[in-house]
């Protein structure tokens, strides 16, 4: 890989300019304009796209069962795997499952949808991570059930490579 | 990514099963997933280019369709989970942002 490019590479996932990591080195002021200038989805963020997803649907906590690490050291490849406890029959099965950062600048990371041919509601992916953040998951059922579960990864090499 | 070679989808799973075994496939594809959020050298925003969807059916049928974000990492794995009811072949088709589409396909005979 040349050189140009493996400096593109150091800025992953995040909207961090070099520029505002100087302004971070510069002072508190600067340093909170630095931050304030990372575009992010921030917890609220999260809500509202749940909230225009689901609308004001009662969301219940259990079924999914979410294996994420606790620590991750590489922000640009966290695993992601999730299993939902049903039968998946044709009466009675996942018909989505929805995962959000908080810390990221785009809130929906992915969205899978099942099929009563699907055996089990679950899968595994790789994701990036920006930074220390909550992952929600939030399912939807055949009956209109709506399920949720959280998990807080810790990331110790960002996606802004910082 | 013009430069890049075409994403070369890649698909494991057994070949052969017994009639309504649950099934664990493993799919990879290589591809850089341009987040969007980038910035090049100059300073320029590099275009957001990923594949946007990953789609999987059987004999035709639906069997699971997933919408990735831009979150998701660079050459994209993905493993779930099938059941094959009969002899046939399953079809996986990965959209990208710009429109085109990478096909792997996997027979299955049971048996």
């Amino acid at each position: 890989m040349s050189l140009p490019q493996s400096s593109v590479e150091h800025s992953a996932v995040c909207v961090r300019s070099r520029r505002d990591l100087f302004k971070l080195a510069l002072g508190t002021s600067a340093a909170l304009l630095g931050f304030s200038t990372l575009a992010s989805a921030a917890p609220e963020a999260v809500v509202a796209e749940i909230k225009t997803m689901f609308g004001d649907k009662k969301l219940l906590d259990g079924k999914i069962k979410l294996d994420l690490p606790t620590i991750a050291e590489n922000g640009l490849v966290v695993p992601l795997a999730f299993e939902v406890e049903s039968p998946m029959t044709d009466k009675d099965y996942v018909k989505a499952i929805h995962f959000f950062a908080e810390g990221n600048p785009n809130p929906l990371v992915a969205s899978f949808m099942f099929t009563s041919l699907s055996p089990k509601a679950a899968a595994a992916i790789r994701i990036r991570l920006a930074t220390t953040q909550n992952i929600i998951a939030v399912a939807e059922m055949s009956n209109g059930e709506i399920y949720t579960a959280r998990k807080e990864v810790k990331v110790t090499i960002g996606g802004c490579g910082g | 990514m013009a430069d890049t070679p075409k994403p070369t989808p890649r698909v494991r799973m057994p070949a052969t099963a017994k009639a309504g075994e649950v099934i664990e496939v493993k799919t990879l594809i290589s591809h850089e997933m341009e987040s969007g959020q980038r910035k090049d050298a100059s300073g320029q925003t590099v275009p957001r280019r990923i594949i946007k969807q990953f789609t999987v059916t059987f004999n035709g049928r639906e069997v699971m369709k997933a919408d990735w974000g831009s979150a998701v990492s660079a050459n994209p794995y993905q493993s779930f989970f099938v059941r094959v009811p009969e002899t046939g072949t399953f079809e996986f088709s990965w959209l990208d942002d710009d429109g085109s589409v990478y096909k792997a396909e996997q027979k299955v005979t049971v048996g």
